[in-house]
């Protein structure tokens, strides 16, 4: 049994929820776990308290959410998705991942929390260091690894449920204890969306429009405080303006969570994201602070493909 | 400059000269084949129709019936037989039955402590003793008035020829008879409720459950492969198959289980020495033979919920069967719900893997328990069809009756279920 599988039980047993209270509802940066994390968690305290003195410590020293080493992929006919990729995500940012159709994309993002394991045979190499361990670790429990690694897909998919319980639900079954209501309002404030629902929050998530079904889902992924959001073209169904009201939210969902975003669309990495990785045939080719890979890209392949000449 | 013949103008001047808009022709083409499905409805329909005609045909019609003691004869001190109390009953009994016969019948139970209409049928039955002489069909009845009257007139003149509808209360509460005028349906359709009831209990959570383990939890490799193809043969297996399986290993091998005497210490099961001709062993054996159908429909019912729903659950940190348990089933419970019906309409209507397993041909007593011997509606009815006497047809064609709205009834109590579900899941409940 790996040390991250203690970790993870000692959260589940014993911090996950317990500070709701207390801490302004819940939305203190780094509130669940990072107060317990034995080894990861001084630096999360540290950047914490730093932020809350006004952010003295540079982020780049922060170890980061997210490090991935030499992930390998390949699907049950043998198609290799992605290829010896290696690449870090800093903490509280937003890191998109851009390229063309089958580069690899989506496949590498559902990697970081597990989920590509449920296309059957599919083969996974490599590692997925989360606080320094890999998720991937035999003694590890994809369960609790999806707990903190959350996601949001490309069509939205609310539960059949009512708006109330979209949210409550993931975090009643991880052993939520506090107030069930207050949580479900803060995680809706999170996403801007409480002020359109609070009204109706138990009437069916199929009432609701295509933007607001996708914040929903956000928000869904939230509830359980997680540390990290994958998002897969989360905005790839919507309309423009519901597409540009996710994009403002991501800029304040990033002081609290990680965010990793796979996106088809050039524009909208440019605009929410402040480090861009270029994905082709299932290889990293530039991974860059997102103004510098779109201005002043290193990589012929990626100029040609910024540049709208293939892809 | 003249455009070359064609068989119609070219909506746009100027088309290529290769084409030929031949809309006529594929337009008849259409013609014929929509004439084609339109006649195949129509025979369907006729066929049900024709059907269900036939079966009303002979539900319903005149019976001109010959009394050995008439029973306006029983008046007793000015009141006619229909008006008599529970005393003066007795008297016309006692005067109208052989001594020893009145002795017996009076010590197994005393006459003048059974009910009035327990009363009126034993009078109908021991004194009275209507005989058939004829019966005729629905149609008969309103076609062919003249001729009966004229039947009556040449045959019976003294008898009764009364209009009667076979479908009657008597029919649903008396016990079985070797009487047609008697003969009722209670002890079959208890039997079948019980049957059925069991078969449910057995084969929906067997189903259901073999039916999760396949979709969600079964790696695929070649064995599950193997199981899935021959579940689905399974269901394609003639039923009198399962009847033999069923006597082999019910009613046979596990005669204690189904007998009911591993649980009595005085052998014999209420039943009265069914060994394990028993209802437990009918609705094994019907549970087996629906299990098949219960399952595949399960399966495609599971296997219609969307991938996404399952990824969205997992993503939140649930485990496997959390996703099962709350999303999976509620979202595919609806299509369950229709496909255990299937299986249980199939279930009720079943006859030859029962008459296997052995189904009572006559029983003394209703059945009251999984181990008693027993006897179906579809049985009851295989048996009346089989006698001789025609009036037994009409009997037969009541029973039918009685099971259609029994199955249809069925049918509209799971469609029901399966609405409310479906609402619920639109609700988002």
């Amino acid at each position: 049994m790996s040390a991250l599988t203690k970790i993870f039980r000692k959260y589940g047993a014993n911090t996950e929820f317990a500070v709701t209270a207390d801490s302004g509802a819940g939305l203190d940066a780094g509130a669940g776990p990072a107060a317990a994390g034995p080894a990861a968690g001084a630096s999360l305290d540290a950047a914490s308290d730093a932020s809350a003195e006004g952010g003295a410590a540079p982020a780049a020293v922060e170890t980061p959410a997210l490090d991935v080493r030499g992930l390998d992929i390949s699907y049950a006919d043998g198609f290799r998705a992605v290829k010896e990729l290696t690449m870090t995500f800093p903490r509280r940012s937003v890191t998109a991942i851009i390229g063309p159709s089958g580069c690899g994309k989506s496949t590498a993002l559902r990697a970081f929390n597990r989920m590509n394991e449920l296309i059957p045979g599919t083969k996974t190499g490599g590692e997925v260091l989360f606080h320094g361990i890999n998720v991937y670790d035999p003694g590890v429990d994809p369960v609790q690894v999806r707990r903190w690694i959350g996601m949001v897909f490309q069509k939205p998919n609310p539960f059949p449920k009512t708006i109330h319980e979209n949210i409550a639900w993931g975090a009643r079954i991880n052993g939520f204890s506090g107030d069930m209501d207050e949580l479900v309002e803060s995680s809706l404030r999170q996403v801007a969306l409480w002020d359109e629902v609070k009204d109706k929050l138990r009437q069916s998530a199929f009432a609701l429009s295509g933007g607001q079904q996708q914040r929903l889902c956000i928000a869904r992924a939230i509830a359980v405080r997680p540390e990290i959001i994958l998002m897969d073209e989360p905005t790839s169904a919507l309309d423009p303006i519901s597409t540009s009201k996710i994009e403002d939210l991501l800029d304040e969902l990033k002081k609290r969570y990680t965010i990793i975003i796979v996106t088809h669309n050039m524009q909208q990495a440019g605009r929410v994201s402040d480090s861009t990785a270029f994905l082709l045939h299932g290889e990293l080719v530039e991974y860059a602070p997102t103004k510098e890979l779109f201005f002043n890209p290193k990589d012929e392949r990626t100029e040609n493909y910024l540049s709208g000449r293939f892809g | 400059m003249s455009a070359p013949a064609k068989p119609q103008a070219a909506l746009i001047p100027g088309e290529p000269a290769d084409f030929s808009p031949n809309l006529d022709a594929r337009k008849a083409k259409g013609a014929k084949w929509r004439v084609a499905f339109l006649g195949s409805t129509i025979l369907s329909v006729l066929f049900l129709f024709a059907l269900v005609a036939s079966i009303v045909n002979q539900g319903f019609g005149y019976v001109l019936t010959v009394a050995e003691v008439e029973p306006a004869s029983l008046e007793r001190d000015g009141v006619p037989l229909e008006r008599q109390d529970v005393a003066a009953l007795v008297e016309t009994i006692r005067d109208n039955v052989p001594r020893r016969f009145f002795i017996k019948v009076d010590a197994e139970a005393p006459l003048a402590q059974r009910s009035r209409e327990e009363l009126l049928a034993f009078v109908e039955a021991e004194v009275v003793k209507a005989r058939v002489v004829g019966t005729w069909s629905l149609a008969e009845s309103l076609l062919a008035k003249e001729r009966i009257l004229a039947f009556k007139e040449a045959e019976a003149p003294e008898g009764r020829l009364f209009f009667r509808s076979w479908v009657n209360r008597a029919l649903l509460s008396n016990p079985q008879s070797s009487t047609a005028m008697l003969a009722g349906l209670r002890g079959a359709v208890i039997g079948s409720l019980l049957t059925i009831l069991f078969t449910i209990a057995l084969a929906l959570p067997l189903g259901i459950g073999a039916a999760i383990w396949l979709e969600e939890y079964a790696k695929d490799n070649r064995l599950n492969r193997v199981i899935r193809t021959n579940i689905y043969n399974l269901a394609g297996v003639p039923s009198i198959i399962y009847g033999m399986l069923g006597l082999a290993l019910f009613v046979r091998a596990l005669e204690p289980l189904t007998s009911g005497s591993m649980f009595l210490a005085s052998g014999a099961g209420p039943g009265g020495g069914a060994n394990g001709r028993t209802i437990l062993s009918a609705s094994l054996t019907l549970a087996i033979l629906v299990l098949p159908i219960v399952i595949i429909n399960a399966q495609e019912a599971i296997r219609a919920v969307p991938q996404t729903l399952r990824q969205s659950s997992l993503a939140v940190g649930a485990t496997k069967w959390q996703t099962v348990l709350h999303h999976v089933l509620p979202a595919s419970i609806d299509r369950i719900l229709t496909g255990a019906v299937l299986a249980i309409s199939r279930a009720l209507g079943e006859t030859a893997p029962l008459v296997v397993v052995g189904a009572s041909t006559f029983l003394s007593q209703d059945p009251t328990g999984p181990f008693s011997k027993f006897t179906t509606l579809p049985i009851q009815i295989y048996q009346w069809t089989a006698r001789p006497q025609p009036e037994f047809r009409n009997l037969s064609a009541a029973a039918i009756l009685v099971l259609l709205v029994l199955l249809l009834s069925l049918n509209a109590t799971a469609i029901l279920a399966r609405n409310k579900y479906r609402k619920d899941k639109r609700l988002g409940r």
